[in-house]
């Protein structure tokens, strides 16, 4: 256990960023929190967590692939790839840093994901446990502790310091590069503060919030339930929910035409749009009702189903504050069977 | 207000009045209502709900209910009263189908700005003379109501419902000198370089969700140019800066002379873009350049975009903004 | 072969079949020059330019764009360029409004017998968007190349 006091911050920062491109929460113009590079003068954000997940470190939204040219009747295959630089990022929550596990589980299996390997493998993370969680956390019903989370370094704020703790070679790595403004730190400390932190946890609305009814193997008992047609009703059919999740990873392959070439990127898509199982044949997702209960399904059933039951939701409450209609995976799971 | 809602609704089902009831249901917090359809008096009894936070604008909604068939009773704020005058206009939905409750509107309440004041780990909420009591996992706080006002509510057109079968409290006015232009006013004034750093600023926080456009209830196409493959322009995903430009003004444009200013798509954003500048921009392009016109407030009235005058003023004389 | 490239601007003229096209026919008769950096697109009708078309010509590359049509009362169909010019007014607004120079964009009357004023708005239009330069703020970088 390390300690770094708030004097050595930004002397802190400044030798990280020397070293790696650091990113960390800023509030943005809209007061909203949001990663940024650090450069100096940079001001953390107080906000519990950024509207966009940090997911976007290493499933960006937009990706380009490859680029074709032609020149006469030769078509020419360019790899656009760039170098990834090794990059930090700071104060991630316990959420997100458990949402990295689950795009883990979906792009580093076979065949390995290239791009997302590679940045995967240039990042370092550095996560944040949180003081004061919010009323639409629900972290602690997928079993993720938010007084402490994973990550390549674990950082408590305590009383004008930050603890740190390194999880990994990584970390141990991030760490000893910026030893001199480090001082030893406080076990005991840190156990108050993630027992402060628990105390709150349990005291939030969504506490008692479990996954009961779903999960792995009820694809029969829930697929065909009448209560799918009540919550989807109101469904916008915006992709809202699924570009503000940290756990969210499907993507669509695309061709931009450039006048002089063709660009191939890929970009975040969205089951909750009409397009999103258009085929040659046609559409096996008609309606709004059936894309509303894909995503959902397979967020509590189909990826538990896969992976040794863990769910594919990190209750980081994004979607619960942005749903322009407010509805949301606990009203789901409270729809369909869950404890109240 | 809920009471009496829930009893005229429960009143009107049971004397066959009406099939359905578009309103809002009870959420986990106290701020997240989902607009719902209701079939039966006990499920009004048991999940209907109407509070300052009820901000949704339903009358998109019926669209969709009008095409289900049957009776619906639906719940307008004067502002959503425009939007369904404008849905009329355009044969989007049956009047004859639909069962207006206009319901006084004192203005919305944004939970945003509750949190943007710091609080966090809401538990409560009550009113009492003018004020919100929020109950927080840790501790109290007491805020004006005024503090917490969602931001188009602060420029309120008008309080007046502009169609109903009945109402729920009292008739209100049209506001005659709302601020609604200040911001457009402020953006117009500014040298077009710090226009451009503006909208930059808020448009390359665009993530295409298209929250803003499948909430809009002048949005009504069957399909989206955006979604149309055959377009050329279907791209879902902010690509590039162009794109993120693209999309708004062509959107802007599609509802220009039609949007009648709810503030819907603003208030939907996950980014907290002011989307409503660019309508207004339109709106008071419209009024200064072809006369005073309010999209919703006459169901007969032709579209700006949709007639011309001989003498109509010429693109270059219309000058930048600054004109 | 020089090192700095004399900047040309790349111009976009949509020019209605009725009047603006035979005006450019008729300049082209008349040996009447405009600068081979205006690339004309044939429509019917100045009416049937999308405000997709204008923002397209500026993604795929052009720095200026304009719009000829018709004079007023003249439209083969009646009325189309009476509606073009209030979708035009609309749009150039808030093209401004967002910080796109004003400049590049223009609508123009021409009639088939106006020949010459096709040739001097065109010499004045890439004058113009010559002095402003490379469109940089309704710029796909994707199409640069």
């Amino acid at each position: 256990m390390k300690k770094l006091s708030f004097e050595k911050l930004n002397e802190f920062f400044a030798a990280v960023a020397a070293q790696k491109t650091l990113y960390l929460p800023v509030d943005n113009k809209v007061g909203k929190a949001e990663y940024k590079k650090w450069e100096s003068g940079t001001e953390m954000s107080r906000a519990l967590n950024t509207v966009r997940s940090a997911k976007d470190f290493f499933f960006p939204q937009t990706e380009n692939l490859m680029e074709f040219k032609m020149s006469g009747k030769a078509v020419e295959v360019l790899d656009t790839r760039e170098a990834c630089e090794d990059f930090v990022i700071f104060g991630v929550r316990a959420c997100d840093a458990a949402s990295f596990n689950i795009l883990d589980s979906v792009y580093l299996v076979d065949p390995v994901d290239s791009y997302y390997k590679n940045r995967r493998e240039h990042g370092t993370v550095v996560t944040m446990a949180c003081s004061r969680p919010a009323e639409t956390c629900f972290c602690g019903t997928f079993g993720i502790d938010a007084a402490d989370p994973a990550g390549d370094v674990t950082v408590w704020e305590i009383e004008g310091a930050y603890m740190l703790r390194a999880n990994t070679e990584k970390g141990e790595a991030l760490l000893a590069s910026v030893d001199a403004l480090l001082e030893d730190g406080c076990e005991k400390a840190v156990a108050d503060a993630q027992a402060k932190t628990r105390e709150i946890m349990k005291k939030l609305p969504l506490a008692d919030f479990t996954t009961e009814g779903v999960g792995v193997g009820k694809t029969k008992e829930l697929f065909d339930r009448p209560e799918w047609a009540t919550l989807s009703e109101s469904c916008l059919g915006c992709g809202t929910c699924t570009f503000v999740c940290p756990t969210c990873q499907c993507y669509d392959v695309r061709d931009f035409d450039t006048g002089n070439g063709i660009k191939r990127f890929r970009c975040w898509d969205s089951c909750m749009y009409s397009d999103f199982t258009q085929m040659a044949h046609g559409n096996s997702r008609n309606s709004q009702l059936e894309r509303f209960r894909q995503r959902f399904m397979h967020k509590l059933v189909y990826y538990p189903d896969r992976n040794n039951g863990t769910f594919g939701c990190v209750g980081c409450g994004r979607c619960l504050a942005r749903c322009p209609i407010s509805m949301n995976i606990v009203k789901v799971v409270k729809a369909l069977g869950g404890k109240n | 207000m809920q009471e009496m809602m829930q009893k005229r609704a429960v009143e009107l089902l049971e004397n066959g009045t009406v099939d359905r009831v578009l309103g809002w249901s009870v959420g986990d917090f106290p701020y997240d209502m989902t607009p719902a359809v209701f079939r039966s008096a006990a499920e009004v009894k048991d999940r209907f709900v109407y509070n300052d936070f009820c901000a949704a604008n339903l009358s998109k909604y019926l669209v969709k209910e009008c095409r289900a068939g049957g009776k619906i009773l639906v719940f307008l704020k004067p502002c959503d009263t425009y939007s369904f005058n404008q849905l009329m206009a355009e044969h989007r939905i049956k009047r004859e189908m639909i069962h207006v409750i206009g319901i006084e509107c004192f203005g919305k309440a944004d939970v945003d700005k509750l949190k943007d004041m710091g609080i966090e780990g809401i538990t409560g909420i009550s009113m009492k003379d003018g004020s919100y009591t929020v109950s927080t996992v840790y501790g109290d706080t007491t805020v004006k109501a005024a503090d917490a006002m969602a931001e188009r509510c602060l420029s309120c057109k008008s309080k007046k419902h502009m169609v109903y079968d009945e109402l729920i409290g009292a008739e209100g006015e049209v506001v005659e000198d709302c601020n609604r232009f200040d911001m457009v006013e402020k953006l117009e004034a500014m040298t077009p370089d710090e226009r451009y750093e503006f909208w930059r600023g808020e448009l390359s926080r665009c993530i295409r969700c298209n929250a803003c456009r499948n909430v809009c209830p002048a949005c009504t196409c069957e399909k989206c140019i955006f979604d149309n493959p055959n377009s050329g322009v279907s791209q879902k995903a902010a690509v590039n800066s162009f794109e993120e430009n693209m999309f708004h003004i062509i959107r802007a444009f599609h509802v220009a002379g039609r949007c009648t200013d709810c503030g819907e798509c603003s208030r939907v954003c996950p980014q907290s873009i002011p989307l409503h500048l660019l309508n207004r921009k339109f709106i008071k392009d419209v009024n200064t350049f072809y006369g005073e016109y309010q999209a919703g407030e006459d169901p007969a009235a032709k579209p700006p975009l949709g007639k011309y005058e001989k003498n109509d003023i010429e693109p270059g004389e219309a000058g930048g903004a600054n004109a | 072969m020089q090192d700095v490239k004399e900047f040309r601007p790349k111009i976009v003229a949509f020019c209605c079949n009725w009047c603006s096209y035979a005006g450019a026919d008729l300049a082209g008769s008349s040996r009447l020059s405009y600068p081979a950096d205006v690339k004309i697109i044939r429509v019917p009708c100045s009416c049937r330019v999308n405000p997709l078309f204008i923002l397209r010509a500026f993604q795929r590359g052009a720095d200026g764009v304009i719009m000829a049509g018709c004079h007023p009362g003249d439209c083969h169909y009646t009325s189309g360029n009476y509606f073009a010019r209030r979708r035009m007014t609309l749009l150039f607004s808030m093209l401004d409004y967002l910080g796109i120079e004003r400049e590049r964009t223009r609508v123009e009357w021409i009639s088939a017998a106006e020949g010459a004023k096709f040739s001097k708005t065109m010499n004045e239009f890439v004058e113009t968007v010559t002095a402003l330069g490379e469109n940089k703020r309704l710029e796909d970088l994707r199409c640069k190349k």
